[in-house]
């Protein structure tokens, strides 16, 4: 199993740390990181990913646009997108999971959860 | 023949034939009495010749010897479910040690990415954001804020928070309340139930001292934990006590770093205007 990229959108320099950490310990991951919707989004359009992981809050554009602009994309509309937040309401799960994204993991970070989601939605 | 002799001989030929008629009842009776007795021998027979046919086949060596196994099979039977059990046991045990260490691992991952970070830069205000970071997405608390000893004065003051505004934070005097009681004591404070919990400045819900040994440097004061965080678990009670080490290290050698800087570049000044 080799050559899936995955994008991992965090505006936290230590969070995104603690995800990428985690990730890795997956075989065969190559992932790229953005510090926000927008730099997500240009690297999104630079190349193709398999895997999208993004925050919620982040500054200039926030997870949910990017959930829904990737959407909307053709070349990603089938792409799994987890949302990793802060946000615990359940119409804040909703909301996201209505725009396109897969799957909903609220912090404190559950290293665990992102690898068995990861794992379930690539098939790995 | 007179008509009164033909009446009188009618009248015998009709006790005749009631007499034959009542011995035939009688013989019919005995007949079916016969007929049950023979069945009842016949079933008794049936019985017995069943018996003996088992007792025969009971005997026989290749019954005993067929015995015999399915006793040893029926040990063996037992044995193996026994076996599987334990084994089954041990699996149950090895799988829930398998998530212990996992979670154990992954702690101190995390530890490890949050102290790295901590250290991977001399910048206070930077060293202070990381702070937040760290007790946001790996403690997960929504309202808090971070007090930094003044020894001049002895008096912690605030210096960043998250969730509110840090001039809201009052300053508090070492000894003084649940804060100033934590500071003096070096020890971590949480409250004892969150239930009806309202927020008070002078009452947070968990306070971490910021130790460098037994110095303390500051505090770290919880006051609203997020939606979907209701409760500690005993790895955030590890996490809180470590992190709290690096962070006042951290805190303490960016402090150190940035007055160095500042004083440096006083004397750079003063030996700027000498030369000059």
């Amino acid at each position: 199993m080799t050559g899936y990229k995955v994008l991992v959108v965090e505006d936290s320099p230590t969070m995104r740390q603690l995800i990428v950490f985690a990730l890795k310990r997956i075989r065969g991951f190559q992932i790229i990181e953005a510090n926000d919707g927008v730099d997500g989004l240009k690297k999104l359009s630079a190349d193709k990913f398999d895997l999208i992981l993004t925050d919620i809050n982040m500054p200039i554009m926030d997870g949910l646009k990017l959930v829904s602009m990737v959407r909307n994309d053709p070349n990603y509309k089938e792409t799994p997108i987890i949302v990793i937040t802060t946000e615990g309401a359940t119409e804040d799960r909703e909301r996201a999971l209505a725009l396109g994204a897969n799957e909903y993991i609220t912090k404190p970070i559950q290293t665990m959860k992102i690898l068995e989601t990861v794992k379930k939605l690539m098939n790995v | 023949m007179s008509h009164h002799d033909e009446e009188n001989d009618a009248a015998g030929r009709a006790d005749e034939f009631l007499q034959v008629f009542k011995k035939g009842a009688e013989f019919t009776q005995d007949l079916l009495k016969e007929n049950e007795r023979l069945r009842f021998r016949v079933v008794k027979l049936e019985e017995t010749l069943k018996e003996k046919g088992h007792d025969v086949a009971a005997d026989a060596p290749d019954t005993i010897e067929l015995k015999k196994k399915i006793v040893e099979l029926e040990q063996e039977k037992e044995e193996i479910l026994g076996q599987i059990k334990v084994v089954e046991e041990e699996n149950q045990n090895f799988a829930n040690r398998y998530v212990e260490i996992e979670e154990e691992n992954n702690m101190l991952a995390n530890l490890y990415i949050a102290s790295y970070q901590l250290h991977s830069t001399l910048d206070f205000k930077e060293v202070l954001k990381i702070i937040l970071e760290i007790v946001i997405n790996l403690i997960g608390a929504e309202e808090f804020g971070v007090l930094l000893l003044d020894e001049k004065t002895n008096l912690l003051e605030p210096v960043a928070s998250e969730g509110l505004e840090t001039s809201d934070l009052p300053s508090v005097a070492v000894g003084s309340g649940i804060i100033g009681e934590a500071v003096e004591s070096g020890e971590n404070y949480f409250i004892e139930s969150m239930e009806g919990y309202e927020r008070d400045f002078q009452k947070p819900i968990v306070c971490i001292p910021l130790k460098i040994k037994d110095h303390v440097i500051g505090v770290i004061a919880i006051y609203k934990l997020l939606t979907q965080k209701d409760e500690f678990t005993n790895v955030d009670y590890e996490l809180f006590t470590l992190l709290a080490g690096h962070a006042a290290t951290a805190v303490f050698s960016s402090r150190m770093y940035s007055d160095s800087e500042r004083k440096l570049s006083t004397i750079q000044g003063f030996i700027d205007l000498l030369t000059k």
